[in-house]
């Protein structure tokens, strides 16, 4: 773990509605520069809530998000960007009726202009399918090449912390491999992730550490290698 | 033969009238997802600005123009800070009927500064010559329309395609959340859209009363409706599809008009209109809207 006194994200006791609907019940949870942490739990825990909030997509009602020390949110989502903070969302998202090549622009909507042409360079090498189909209209890309857009896009801001909501949804298992093959190259090129996922097996065994949620709370944390062998675990999410 | 000529370039020179305020509705309504029924009214406004130029002030013609698209652009931006914005997360029954009370609210006021009396638009420089073409003739006017169309429809072209904050719209218009990941400012983005939309209004306005010189409170009601429905005629929110839409329901109308009915020429509009919507119900140029999961 970092030897820095303080985590890179540091949430803390994070109270989210909808409506009258108490979502997320309470979340303390903290990332350190360099790490992979995954959030893993069932359909409707709170999963992507709780992203959504980080970014400043939905205002908590209670508890504070602090990046490098700093108190976010508040705001707006438009300005969390520029604090460091890039979420891949839940569905990919990316711009539909624009290229490829625009949609990674857009990721780098926060940025100087003269500094993108060199990130984009960087994106077209780590995916050399997106520099394949750079002018093709997004909308029309596989779901695998439409996942590695929004995550390039996401990329694009440079951001200090990387929130992937579920990159793996509704791909074929090779394609699933690959996702995470790239998580792994990013986490070793030194990026810092906050990985959200349904598949468990694969986010534990990528991460260095692990938060379970359930409906609202967190149930369990710890080292990913120790939560891929608790009992527990492996019972609700690994399925034996 | 002659007299057809004569009515398609009458029909292109409304149109262009037509499509020019549709692209106000049409950009309005796919970045701020919103019908701005008050957006007719804006270039009555715009009218009445020039109007106090040339006739009051004698300003020259295109200092008049400048002058009433900067006062269109700050009402569009005032508009929506003050009445729409507070409505972001109503319903769209709450934002549509604001949108309507703030057209009342602005003919109203029209009233009261300017009065019932309808004006005399005075001619200007859109009015300064005669194009002879063989046996054809082509006012200024109408020549100076369809340019100005055609100007307004490149400069919009380029502005969305190349620019950062054209790119921001586009990004708005799809999924207004994705876009603030982005870093984008989507109330900035909506007040951008509001100001370009209005002050193309105040040009409308001119063009308008320029061809039809008869100035008053409700001028800008009937265009505002017809241009409405070129957008939806063309596919609301798409851009080319509001310049197509706008073009078509000028020709339309005063075809119908010469050939068939010049008291029915209104409800002939509306007929294609609705033709063309059982056929293709997101209009001509119009996407389907893929409803998101
Ligand atoms: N817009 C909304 N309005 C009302 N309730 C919502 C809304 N979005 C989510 N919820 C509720 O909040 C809870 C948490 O949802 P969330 O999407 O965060 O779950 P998740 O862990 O991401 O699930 P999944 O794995 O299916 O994506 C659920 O009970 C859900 O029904
Ligand atoms: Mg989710």
């Amino acid at each position: 773990m970092s030897e820095e006194k303080l985590p890179l994200l540091k949430v803390r006791d994070l109270h989210v509605y909808y409506g009258a609907i108490h979502a997320i019940k309470g979340i303390t949870l903290e990332v350190w520069k360099g790490e992979i942490v995954t959030l893993i739990g069932a359909n409707g825990a709170g999963k992507s809530t709780t992203l959504n909030t980080i970014a400043g997509l939905l205002k908590p009602r209670q508890g504070s998000v602090a990046l490098d020390g700093m108190p976010v949110g508040g705001s707006g989502a438009s300005k969390m960007v520029y604090q460091g903070l890039s979420l891949c969302p839940e569905g990919r998202r990316i711009f539909q009726q624009m290229t490829v090549r625009e949609n990674l622009e857009m990721g780098a909507f926060s940025r100087p202009n003269e500094e993108i042409a060199g990130s984009l360079e960087e994106m077209f090498q780590r995916f050399p399918r997106l520099k394949e189909r750079e002018k093709q209209i997004a909308g029309t890309l596989s779901g695998g090449e439409q996942q590695m857009l929004a995550m390039a896009r996401a990329l694009m801001s440079r951001p200090k912390l990387l929130m992937l909501d579920e990159p793996s949804m509704g791909l074929a298992p090779i394609l699933v491999d690959q996702i995470f093959e790239i998580i792994q190259e990013l986490h070793r090129s030194g990026a810092t992730i906050l990985l959200v996922e349904q598949n468990a097996q694969m986010a534990l065994s990528v991460a260095d550490r692990a938060y379970v949620m359930e409906t609202g709370v967190i149930s369990m944390s710890g080292p990913a290698a120790e939560l891929l062998q608790n009992d527990d675990v492996r019972k609700a999410y690994l399925g034996n | 033969m002659m007299i057809f000529l004569d009515n398609l370039i009458n029909g292109l020179s409304l149109g262009s009238i037509y499509a020019i305020i549709a692209l106000g509705y049409t950009m309005v309504y796919g970045i701020a997802k919103m019908l701005n029924f008050a957006h007719g009214d804006i270039i009555m406004v715009g009218a009445y600005i020039a109007f106090c130029g040339l006739q009051y002030w004698n300003l020259p013609p295109v200092v008049a123009m400048l002058m009433a698209m900067v006062v269109c652009t700050l009402l569009g931006i005032t508009i929506e800070g003050l009445a729409y914005r507070p409505l972001r997360q109503a319903t769209s029954l709450a934002v549509l009927i604001t949108a309507i009370g703030m057209s009342y609210l602005l003919q109203n006021l029209a009233l009261m500064i300017w009065g019932a009396n309808p004006k005399s638009f005075p001619g200007t420089f859109i009015n300064s010559f005669t194009l002879h073409l063989g046996r054809l003739t082509i006012s200024s006017a109408t020549l100076i329309t369809i340019l100005a169309n055609v100007v307004i429809m490149i400069a919009l072209t380029l502005f969305t395609s190349r620019t950062k904050i054209g790119k921001a719209m586009r990004c708005v218009s799809e999924d207004r959340g994705a876009a603030q990941l982005m870093g984008i400012n989507v109330n900035r983005t909506i007040s951008i859209t509001f100001a370009i939309g209005s002050a193309l209004a105040a040009v409308a306005g001119v063009l308008l009363c320029s061809s039809y010189p008869i100035l008053q409170p409700t001028t800008g009601s009937m265009p505002g409706i017809k241009a409405f429905t070129a957008a939806v005629f063309g596919g609301i929110g798409s851009i080319p599809g509001a310049m197509l839409g706008g073009i078509l329901l000028g020709v339309i109308e005063i075809f119908g008009k010469a050939y068939i009915s010049t008291a029915l020429g209104d409800a002939i509009v509306f007929a294609v209109l609705i033709i063309v919507l059982l056929v293709k119900p997101t209009g001509l140029l119009g996407k389907p809207v893929r409803e998101k999961v």
